[in-house]
């Protein structure tokens, strides 16, 4: 106890340690972002994929390819996600010429992420009224329109919701990074915690890594209750406007 | 002009297939305001959505202003949809634009200017009565306003042909009647050819000039409301018409007898007269009677006198009478 005491006070006095958290947070910040936006383009466009091509859907497209697709996302999602980083590592070699650091964990999280993200998408995307679709094709959109000028529009409050899904889920993936030779919170955590058995660094790094998450949740939160048009109880541009 | 000819639906199930439309022949005349009736899972919603091809039927043809609609190709089939409008009971409006964008979004896809689709946006939204909500999202409105922004955004298009799938099924009386009106405005005005789906006779009597009976996906009658109305053929068409059979009271009627009016009649003098002319008074045992267009339209069932002479007296007065036709009711229960 006595120890960990000391280590505490350590953190908070010596001024190596606050640079450490500093640069641990930015790289954190930085890959989760990175990782996230890359991951949630693959997954959306994956999950249009899936719901637009499937039987009955608005651009039905041949089934083996859905099959195909389907079965490719479940052996992703399936895979150990540390485990699926080491198989992933060499991309990281040949993008980006290294194996170590906070980079090189972005390509591994992206894999790793983007079927799960595809599936988390895919559920926004079939809550979409089928009457609405009805509607909009017999209004005469092209499929694209369809997708493009309905669908992601209207399920855009279910579709943020689940960026900030997604951004939490990597930033606990990035923290695990930091066990294989990823930057960032994890890695600090990892190294001063685990190996040197300095519990109160690890400490810190991890209500860094929680106030983070509680960051993300509430703007998240904040965000999709202002773009969401579907509850009235919503502030609304024009109750803005009345304050203003 | 809208033309069915010989169309089928059939739809897989495990149980096998099932026949949601058989052999349906219709025309539909530009400028009418066509009703097609018909209880839940005649095939009414199936049918319409052949009109536009939502529903893409097994067999048959849907000839629209001379073209084949099964033989166009996707690109052709998405122009002709877009002179095909259709409002739909749930309106399905888009939640997350506001009632202008909604109405400028058929407008939008077909690649109208922005400036010109909001100005035209606007004055539809005043055709329908809602300019003071061009800014509002749908959830902010009731059923009957969101049925109106449906409504204008139907009309974006230009379109000659509006669906009304159960438009006012999800609506109070009140609503639907505003609604009703509006559409039969719009039709008047605009010359659109209009079809209307529904349960409701209540709707087909307010603004259709046809109407077709579907049962069980089969088309038992057709033809102007006023022939349907007065003397419909059909077991189908009877119970959709009378649809709550007879209200009853007891009595002692040895016949009973069902006198149809076929317009230009109306129903008190009738019985009055019986009784003065003929001194007979029969029982009025249940009366199902209509307006349609200042005529009377309908039917009433009545329990003749005991007495045979007398009964025979009442049927050969009623007999004579223009604009009524009688039958007389064997399997009548009290």
């Amino acid at each position: 106890m006595d120890k960990f005491l000391t280590d505490l006070g350590e953190v908070f006095s010596n001024p190596k340690y606050l640079e450490e958290f500093a640069a641990g947070t930015w790289e954190t910040l930085y890959s989760t972002v990175l990782a996230t936006v890359l991951a949630y383009l693959i997954g959306l466009v994956l999950a249009v994929l899936l719901v637009a091509g499937e039987e009955g859907g608005v651009r039905p497209l041949p089934t083996v390819m859905m099959k195909g697709l389907n079965v490719l996302i479940n052996i992703l999602r399936s895979v150990p996600f540390l485990i699926l980083m080491l198989f992933v590592l060499p991309l990281s070699m040949l993008i980006l010429g290294t194996q170590i650091g906070t980079a090189a964990s972005i390509p591994p999280l992206v894999v790793a992420a983007a079927p799960f993200v595809a599936r988390l998408l895919e559920t926004s995307l079939r809550e979409m009224d089928r009457g609405v679709l009805e509607a909009a094709q017999s209004m005469g959109c092209t499929p694209f329109q369809i997708v493009w000028k309905v669908m992601l529009p209207e399920c855009l409050p279910g579709l943020a919701s689940n960026f900030t899904t997604a951004f939490i889920t990597i930033l606990g993936y990035g923290a695990m990074a930091g066990a294989i030779g990823g930057g960032g919170l994890g890695r600090i955590a990892m190294n001063y915690g685990y190996h040197r058995n300095n519990l109160a660094v690890c400490l810190v790094a991890t209500v860094l890594i929680v106030i983070l998450v509680q960051i993300a949740q509430s703007a998240g939160s904040y965000a999709v209750a202002r773009m969401d048009r579907r509850s009235r109880s919503v502030p609304k541009r024009r109750g803005r406007k009345k304050s203003a | 002009m809208i033309e069915i000819k010989h169309l089928c639906k059939t739809f897989p199930t495990s149980e096998g297939e099932f026949h949601a439309l058989k052999d349906i022949n219709l025309t539909i005349e530009d400028g009418a305001v066509f009703g097609i009736v018909g209880m839940s899972g005649a095939g009414k919603s199936t049918l319409v959505r052949c009109l536009n091809l939502l529903e893409r039927p097994t067999s048959g043809q849907v000839v629209v202003d001379g073209k084949d609609l099964c033989a166009l190709s996707q690109g052709e089939l998405i122009a002709q949809r877009r002179s095909i409008s259709m409002i739909f009971q749930q309106f399905n409006l888009l939640m997350q634009r506001t009632c202008l964008k909604n109405v400028c979004f058929p407008m939008e896809i077909a690649g109208v200017k922005e400036a010109q689709a909001r100005a035209r946006a606007m004055e539809l939204l005043e055709t329908v009565g809602l300019p003071d909500k061009a800014e509002s999202y749908p959830v902010q409105l009731s059923g009957g306003q969101r049925q109106r922004v449906a409504i204008a955004r139907s009309l974006a298009s230009n379109p000659k042909i509006l669906l009304c799938d159960e438009a006012t099924s999800a609506l109070d009386p009140k609503t639907t009647r505003d609604i009703l009106r509006l559409i039969k405005d719009i039709n008047r005005r605009l010359g659109i050819t209009v079809v209307v789906i529904t349960h409701e006779m209540a709707v087909v009597e307010e603004i259709c000039t046809h109407v077709a009976i579907l049962d069980h996906g089969v088309m038992m009658e057709t033809g102007r409301v006023e022939e349907v109305f007065s003397n419909p053929k059909t077991e189908a068409g009877r119970r959709l018409v009378y649809p709550d059979g007879v209200v009853i009271d007891r009595l002692s009627a040895a016949r009973v007898v069902r006198i149809v009016f076929n317009g230009g009649s109306s129903y008190e003098p009738l019985i009055a007269s019986l009784a003065i002319d003929c001194g007979v008074k029969v029982n009025i045992l249940g009366a199902d009677t209509r307006n349609i267009d200042g005529q009377a339209f309908g039917s009433m069932l009545l329990g003749l006198p005991q007495d045979p002479q007398e009964a025979a007296k009442a049927v050969g007065y009623l007999k004579n009478q223009p604009n009524v036709t009688m039958e007389e009711v064997r399997d009548y229960h009290g």
